[in-house]
């Protein structure tokens, strides 16, 4: 029996027939990435192949050093006598899904993807293929994400409503940041936009690569200047709100911008008086929609809900194995 | 259905009693006759549906999604009314179902056959909206809206205040369109029903110090009882219970409702009493917390009155009298109702405040909670009127506690640590007894939050817990046992009244102290 294309291993996803690694969690020889969010990309690897986004992403989260080689991908190139591709992913700047291909078997590895409209990045792209491998973060019949804008038209409404406090937006810092900035911005927000600092280099990276995200001022600001905030929008990686940054703010409005905020206890839970379901996932419609539009023989999946996404495959007829990989979080930060 | 489903996910996020009250007078403002009427009722409990049982969700919702899916999702999701809305198939949702169509149907059909109706309604509606319709259908709102505060929320509506709202509240029904009219500047509404709530009167706290300055002779005292204040109606063969809210109590006080054979409206204390003995407030909790007790709680746990005044004698309404004559008329009118439910709170005697004082120091019974002040020459108000009526306490109860856990604020406290538990010692380790989120000023505040940050030992969520190192002496009201926490113990109205920076951990009081200041046993 042929040797397989690539193999579950603690460290991740092995292909042994090239001898590399798609988004491995521990330290590796060589390689490939998806994505620059840091459970998908981490440092130390000996050769890093991703996209040329991903590379400055990782170098600006790690430093230049954060791997021995590094190589950005310019087109279809063979690692190890492997054919490699890479191809829009559209969940964050820079992501890619990696298909490889060898004696004639196609595996396309999607890292984390969505099919929603997002400015901030090359949208989706569907690869033909014979395995299909998806994430199932939100894997599940209740998720069915709302249109973006709708979500923002919420977030705007509130602060109409409550000009007098400060609306505090919590987004992860690669993407979801730059997603609320821009979907503010498309819903007709000019005014000035504040950023915790933790946000400040992967926004200007952003702006550098062309996406506008408009006036964004540091909202480091001292306590007497951020007591003055009214009507203001203040974004912040999620860390913050339980860190004493947030106290320097008078009243704020808390909010949440994430796939999550669906799930009212989930709300709750994290103190969230304002939830915001902006996801750069894939939701239940979009995932089955697109295993159905690929129509791959086998369906891979990696982390998430995968009991529900079997039970849609064994209902629909598909086969399709869990991989449990370990080491990829529910909220990539 | 927009606007409610608006309305309640507003209600669920909005942290803090002053800001439900904004979101809820806003939507009464704005919102439609009779919509706004029906939603008042469904979120205060008082809308009359067949309840659509769970297992008939179920079924309606196994007819359009696999089982084995729904059960994945509704495990996750953990509210099945949540989790439904969320999975339901999309139909078209260009659509919008009436409130008032689905509370006027859902009123005309059997339970048994709402499953069908309500798949139909999901149809058409947007998630958020299917979450609220299946929230009504099954009457389980949980938004944190009392009666109460919806009253005050419709005080703040139009012109008509607190005190007249409640005084009309319980002659109208769903969808109270009367009510609405008045608030709008129409007529007031004639009362509809027999046995009214009347507004109460209630009293200003004051103190030794504060005291001095007044007459002596000018005021009559009286215990506080440690129960519930109440206001018996019977009038024109109806009989009714009510809180000092309003809140119609009568179904869950049969035994004294059953001995209100009078024409009048009593003011008193509602307290469970054996013979003599009045019992703590335990006992009566046990009682409120039943709507409609059986037999052996009847028998064990017995109810009865301990008045303190009368507002309406037969067809006479007594409340601009003095209180020294509407005493004298309670007097008399109480020598023919049954004594073992009906009794009149003793007067004290006394001359000088310092014998006051001495009487609330040693109180006769564990169930007072101090004394009450009367202007002898003064009617029944409505309202807390400052000047006529006082409360002056026994002084609360203190303990050095531990602090266990801390919980981030909201709002103005938006990141700082302010919601503590704290605990006292049982043998060799700390059990929880508490929860205080007061008592403190802003700097203690933020040295508070500092000490939580820097004494973390895990985190949950919102929650951290804390290496056992701060000792805050913790004032209460009174304590009561409970099988619901695990010390046995449980206070009211805890607060911190001093942090302790300067005391060690080991030298914070012990289950012991605490035990030693319950109640004497229940009776079973």
């Amino acid at each position: 029996m042929a040797e397989p294309l690539l193999i579950p291993r603690p460290e991740g996803l092995y292909c042994p027939s090239g001898n590399f690694y798609i988004d491995p969690s521990r330290p590796v020889a060589r390689a490939l990435i998806t994505h620059g969010h840091a459970d998908h990309a981490r440092a130390g690897h000996g050769h890093v192949l991703a996209t040329r986004q991903t590379l400055e992403i990782m170098a600006i989260r790690y430093g230049k050093d954060f791997a021995g080689q590094r190589q950005a991908y310019e087109g279809p190139l063979s690692v190890g006598g492997v054919d490699v591709s890479f191809h829009p992913a559209g969940h964050v700047l820079g992501s890619a899904q990696i298909a490889i291909t060898h004696r004639g078997q196609r595996i396309v590895a999607s890292g984390d993807y969505a099919r929603v409209s997002n400015p901030s990045c090359a949208p989706f792209e569907p690869v033909p293929c014979d395995t299909f491998i998806t994430e199932a973060t939100f894997a599940l019949p209740v998720f069915k994400h709302p249109g973006p804008a709708d979500e923002m038209a919420k977030l705007m409404a509130s602060m109409r409503a409550a000009p007098e406090r400060p609306h505090l937006v919590g987004a992860y810092a690669l993407g979801k940041a730059q997603r609320v900035i821009m979907l503010a911005r498309e819903a007709g927000y000019d005014a000035p936009i504040y950023i915790h600092g933790a946000l400040q280099k992967l926004c200007d990276y952003h702006i550098e690569q062309g996406i506008p995200l408009g006036d964004l001022r540091p909202a480091t600001m001292d306590k007497a200047e951020a007591r003055a905030l009214r009507e203001a929008l203040v974004i912040a990686p999620p860390s913050a709100f339980s860190s004493p940054w947030v106290q320097r703010f008078a009243d704020p409005v808390i909010s949440f911008a994430s796939g999550w905020m669906q799930i009212r206890a989930r709300a709750r839970q994290r103190g969230v008086e304002m939830p915001l379901v902006i996801s750069d996932h894939i939701d239940w419609v979009d995932l089955t929609r697109t295993v159905r539009e690929v129509d791959p023989s086998e369906l891979w999946i990696t982390h998430g809900r995968e009991e529900a996404l079997m039970r849609w495959a064994k209902l629909e007829g598909r086969f399709a194995r869990p991989l449990h990989l370990v080491g990829y979080e529910e909220e990539p930060e | 259905m927009k606007a409610f489903a608006v309305l309640l996910e507003r209600l669920a996020f909005t942290p803090g009693r002053n800001a439900k009250l904004d979101v809820l007078a806003d939507y009464l403002r704005h919102a439609p006759d009779p919509e706004r009427g029906y939603a008042l009722a469904a979120l205060t409990g008082e809308l009359e549906l067949g309840r659509a049982q769970p297992a008939v969700l179920r079924a309606m919702v196994g007819e359009r999604v696999d089982p084995e899916l729904f059960a994945l999702s509704y495990d996750y999701v953990g509210d099945l009314a949540e989790t439904i809305a969320l999975i339901w198939p999309q139909e078209n949702t260009a659509q919008d179902v009436d409130l008032v169509e689905i509370v006027e149907t859902l009123q005309d059909t059997p339970k048994t056959r709402a499953g069908p109706l309500i798949a139909g309604w999901l149809d058409r509606l947007e998630p958020s909206e299917r979450y609220a319709l299946l929230k009504l259908a099954t009457g389980g709102l949980r938004v944190g809206v009392s009666a109460r505060l919806a009253r005050v929320a419709l005080a703040s509506v139009g012109a008509p205040d607190l005190e007249e709202i409640e005084e009309i509240w319980h002659g109208l029904s769903p969808p109270y369109q009367p009510l609405f009219d008045w608030i709008e500047g129409g007529e007031k509404p004639e009362r509809a029903g027999f046995a009214p709530f009347r507004p109460v009167m209630l009293s200003t706290p004051t103190d030794l110090d504060a005291l001095t300055d007044l007459p002596p002779d000018d005021f009559a005292a009286e215990w506080k009882w440690d129960g519930i204040r109440v206001q018996a109606v019977a009038e024109g063969g109806e009989r009714r219970l009510y809180s000092r809210t309003g809140e119609d109590i009568s179904g869950a006080f049969p035994d004294v409702v059953a001995y209100m054979g009078f024409e009048g409206a009593l003011d008193g204390e509602l307290i469970v009493r054996r013979g003599d003995q009045v019992a703590p407030f335990g006992d009566l909790q046990k009682r409120l917390g039943r709507k409609s007790p059986g037999k052996a709680t009847l028998a064990s746990h017995p109810a009865a009155l301990r008045l303190y005044d009368i507002l309406i004698e037969g067809e006479e309404d007594l409340r601009a009298l003095p209180f020294d004559t509407r005493r004298t008329r309670l007097e008399a009118f109480v020598a023919d109702l049954n004594p073992e439910r009906f009794d009149v709170s003793e007067l004290l005697p006394f001359e000088t405040w310092d014998d006051l004082a001495s009487l609330r120091e040693a109180p006769p019974e564990v169930v007072i909670e101090g004394v009450m002040l009367k202007r002898r020459d003064t009617p029944y108000m409505a309202g807390r009127p400052k000047g006529p009526w006082f409360k002056w306490k026994r002084d609360p109860r203190i303990i050095d506690a531990v602090i266990l856990y801390a919980q981030r604020g909201h709002g103005k406290r938006s990141g700082f640590y302010s919601d503590f538990t704290f605990g006292v010692w049982e043998g060799e380790r700390l059990v929880p007894v508490g929860k205080a989120y007061s008592g403190f000023t802003d700097e203690e505040l933020r040295r508070l939050d500092r000490f939580v940050r820097n004494h973390t030992v895990e985190r949950f969520g919102p929650v951290r817990s804390l290496s056992p190192d701060l000792v805050v002496e913790v004032a209460f009201e009174g304590l009561n046992r409970s099988t619901r926490h695990k010390s046995g113990v449980a206070m009211r109205f805890p607060r911190i009244s001093r942090i302790r920076w300067d005391k060690p951990a080991g030298e914070a009081d012990r289950i012991e102290t605490l035990r030693a200041m319950l109640p004497e046993v229940e009776q079973p």
